[in-house]
């Protein structure tokens, strides 16, 4: 069996639930993928769907969620272009959690990398198809046909419009010979277009979760202990009670599980704002348990203290004690990165309803399939009882794939049989997060008498991601350490590691552990550069070497000469030899990461001793670029998110419980310090690499070089404002 | 009961005065394009139109807007609306969620200046946090509104 099939046929559009009577291509994600070389294909289970309508409206399914990165416009986009379609007819249809989608988690930066073959090839059998339906139709060779804008066009100058070639098309095999569009020929894969959701985000109507609404629904705010993974010891709810609108006051306990909802008390009310007066009025005492001497500013001194002494070897080469031995100049420095939080505009939320063993959930959630998979833990059911409805997200960033706060709605709709809304507030989002980790990094490093790097020690403690998988983890993953290990051309190189406990939940935020090493590998090599009295841009090119191909063990190959190339694109584009106004200062950082490569050259002045970026020099080769404006959007943006952690960002602990409150004390960048940001994308044919994350591990280490060069002082720690520089 | 005049149409709800706005318009009224985002008027995700000019409508008591003309994101405002073409023009959002609050807060800048400078539009605009950065967009999409309205 064919891994795409047409089915039309009506005992197969009932089963998936789509209106019948148009063209239907599904495809088994999950086997197209492994499979597609060998042919094997037990099990016919389709999953993506493209579905053309008489009327000629094209409706696209898109598994991955929509949090700004902009993939419900480029993944069907990728289905029109191959199709011929008119862009204009094309709508989405946002598929809900489910396991035969293959992997929905959209984080990672890859949904155009894992899907863009995928929806190539659905695109290109439909156009096959269907120049197949009118050549049958008008008794014509098919050579004499071709598939444009929605219609096939026959030699002779007549033309079909796409739906009218339904009832023929719908009786076809699908073709087992592909013939792919000449990318040169591309009508949107490659060009500039809006996102198909821009009216309704303008107007307001697109629904987030947090709008979503049922009749009989409560909203619940849940009160959860200070300290992560305390538990409820007593609590009064009399005064809660007492105010107009609160209706019920229960204990949830917390579950112990990556995703487990962290327990609480939770305040059931008529409306949001109930809700979080009950809350208040809660008196409870808590078990605050073993993080409760969690103090994150000692904890920033044992991790320093570990970094200098002797870690766990992750990779070696050479011998770096002897280098340093040999060297005409040594470099020693420490890097220390606090907590981050990743503060998506729209705060956790969910609305569940829970009736008898099945539940229906409407949720931001990047991970609609973890989402389900813990709800269905939870109710003890199957998967078909539990559905994930996917909104709009305000925002991501990692914290919507982590789903605890929907098992959370869950836990309270069984409880009180009604369709409920978790609302998290602000503070409790900031409070109560994965947070992004914090880190000491070590590094050593030696010239000779030429100013070349003959060896580099980079020494790395910070609380592994798996401590949230696996309690008790204390050391980095592989892949978190080996995240150290840039491609310089440097003989003697090791990679350490130290130890480091969790004491809060640990995620991943917005290009995870490339912030920390993308960070102190950028300013050490701009520090190492001013050691050797060479200017930062010709000693980084020279520092990754000759073009090569970095073995990574993975399946997308690491380029040097792809990562030299945005660096000095970015230099061009910032005029970087040419002098700057008196006061102004360039920075430069590239990095690698997500398979894609960025560069980004700022140029910052201070203007009474505060750091001001005026302008952002970025360039990206992330292979094919899908859509350009969202690509444009994504590191403009990643730039923004890179100045709030470089200037404000920093989550701290005391007594085991976060500092923090809100947007007030955990600050973001606002219009008024933003930069002009310049997006400069490589031409490639290479396969598409990640867009969403890679700009933003540049952004900070490019700022404290310029500032360097302004001050002659080096920052390693961040963020700026503790050094009252913003 | 409390009466409300939001987008030229009258609400009349059962809720505590001291509600604040936001929630009268999300969870009473069910108008959802205003958004929470903090709570504490730090971030501006809930602007709504008080009178012409942006407030926080979670800071905003629903006693102290009775019989005031209130505008959310789903109202008609000439301003308001020559600005979501600029945002469809410019593709500003990205998530989405915070932009009815910028828009409301860019319409309450040109209610009331019809030649902001770049300066201007960042002080009106620098209490809406955005946190996928759109702010390089929202500007632009600001400047082409005047330089439409200006050729008008």
């Amino acid at each position: 069996m064919s891994e795409i099939q047409n089915i039309s046929r009506r005992s197969f559009i009932k089963n998936i639930g789509l209106a019948s009577g148009g063209l239907i291509l599904a495809c088994n994600y999950t086997l197209f993928s492994k499979d597609i070389a060998s042919g094997i294909a037990t099990e016919f289970n389709p999953n993506l769907f493209v579905q053309l309508n008489p009327d000629g409206s094209l409706i696209i399914i898109c598994s991955r969620s929509e949090m700004g990165n902009g993939v419900r416009t480029s993944l069907t986009s990728i289905v029109a272009d191959e199709m011929e379609a008119n862009w204009n007819r094309v709508s989405v249809k946002q598929a809900t959690g489910d396991a035969k989608y293959g992997d929905q988690n959209t984080d990672g930066s890859r949904s155009v990398t894992d899907f863009y073959e995928t929806m190539r090839t659905m695109g290109a059998m439909a156009r096959m198809m269907l120049i197949t339906a009118a050549a049958k139709k008008w008794q014509v060779p098919e050579n004499e046909c071709t598939a444009q804008n929605h219609f096939i066009i026959h030699s002779s100058g007549k033309k079909i419009g796409y739906g009218e070639l339904v009832d023929v098309v719908t009786t076809l095999p699908v073709p087992t010979n592909i013939t792919y569009k000449n990318p040169k020929d591309f009508k949107y894969i490659g060009k500039y277009l809006k996102s198909i959701d821009v009216k309704d985000f303008a107007n307001g109507s697109a629904v987030f979760g947090i709008d979503k609404r049922l009749p009989n629904m409560k909203v619940v705010a849940i009160a959860r202990c200070p300290v992560t993974f305390g538990t409820v010891k007593s609590f009064d709810k009399t005064a809660a009670l007492k105010i107009k609108g609160v209706e019920d006051v229960i204990e949830i306990p917390r579950i112990e599980k990556p995703f487990g909802p962290l327990g609480g008390v939770a305040v059931i009310a008529s409306n949001t704002w109930a809700a979080f007066k009950g809350r208040e009025a809660l008196e409870i005492k808590w078990n605050c348990g073993k993080n409760e001497g969690y103090d994150s500013e000692k904890y920033m001194i044992e991790l320093t203290e570990r970094v200098h002494k002797a870690g766990k070897v992750e990779k070696e080469t050479g011998d770096v004690n002897k280098a340093f031995g040999e060297a005409a100049k040594v470099i020693e420095s420490t890097f220390q990165l606090p907590h981050l939080a990743h503060a998506p505009m729209e705060v956790p939320n969910a609305v569940a309803w829970v009736q008898g063993d099945r539940c229906e959930v409407w949720a931001p959630t990047q991970s609609p399939q973890s989402a389900q998979e813990e709800v269905v833990a939870y109710l003890g059911t199957t998967p078909d009882k539990v559905t994930i409805n996917v909104t709009f997200l305000g925002g991501g960033f990692g914290r919507k794939s982590k789903p605890d706060y929907i098992v959370e709605a869950a836990m309270v709709s069984k409880a009180i049989k009604a369709p409920v809304q978790v609302v998290w507030s602000r503070e409790d989002d900031i409070k109560h997060g994965y947070y992004h980790t914090v880190s000491a990094q070590y590094m050593k490093a030696s010239l000779d008498a030429q100013g070349n790097v003959t060896g580099w020690l980079h020494r790395s403690a910070f609380p592994s991601i798996m401590s949230t998988f696996k309690p008790g983890t204390d050391y980095p993953a592989g892949w978190e350490a080996s995240s150290a290990a840039v491609p310089f051309d440097i003989k003697n190189f090791k990679i350490e590691s130290g130890q480091a406990p969790a004491m809060v939940r640990i995620g991943w935020m917005r290009s995870v552990i490339n912030i920390l090493h993308g960070f102190s590998t950028n300013v050490f090599a701009d520090e190492l550069a001013h050691a050797a009295k060479q200017d930062p841009l010709e000693f980084r090119l020279k520092l990754i070497g000759s073009d090569r191909i970095e073995d990574t063990k993975d399946p997308i190959k690491y380029n040097t000469a792809r990562l030299k190339n945005v660096l000095k694109l970015a230099a061009k584009n910032a005029n970087y030899n040419k002098p700057l106004p008196k006061g102004h200062a360039y920075g430069l950082a590239v990095h690698y990461s997500f398979y894609s490569y960025v560069a980004s050259v700022v140029e910052v002045s201070m203007i009474d001793d505060k750091v001001k970026v005026h302008n952002v020099y970025t360039v990206i080769d992330c292979g094919t670029a899908v859509n350009k404006n969202t690509i444009t959007a994504q590191l403009e943006g990643a730039a923004v998110f890179g100045m709030s952690l470089a200037y404000y960002g920093k989550i701290t602990a005391k007594d085991g419980a976060i500092e923090q409150n809100s947007y007030s004390d955990y600050r973001m960048i606002r219009m008024n310090e933003t930069p002009k940001v310049h997006v400069e994308i490589v031409e490639s044919t290479e396969k598409p690499t990640g867009v969403g994350e890679p700009g933003v591990p540049v952004i900070a280490p490019a700022i404290i070089n310029a500032v360097f060069k302004l001050t002659g002082k080096r920052y390693y720690n961040l963020p700026l404002s503790d050094y009252d520089l913003v | 009961m409390t009466t409300l005049l939001i987008n030229k149409k009258k609400y009349s709800i059962d809720v505590d005065p001291e509600m604040p706005l936001l929630w009268a318009i999300r969870d009473s009224i069910g108008l959802t394009g205003t958004k929470f985002g903090c709570g504490i008027g730090a971030c501006g995700a809930c602007k709504v139109l008080v009178d012409n000019v942006a407030t926080y409508s979670c800071l905003t008591p629903v006693s102290t807007v009775i019989g005031k003309n209130i505008t959310t994101i789903e109202g008609t405002s000439e301003n308001l609306q020559l600005l979501q073409k600029s945002w469809e023009e410019f593709n500003v959002p990205q998530c989405g969620y915070c932009q009815p609050g910028q828009l409301i807060t860019a319409t309450s800048l040109l209610n009331s200046n019809k030649n902001p400078s770049d300066t201007d539009i960042d002080d009106a605009m620098s209490g809406n946090i955005c946190r996928c950065g759109t702010y390089q967009r929202i500007k632009s999409a600001i400047q082409h509104t005047v330089e439409l309205k200006k050729h008008r």
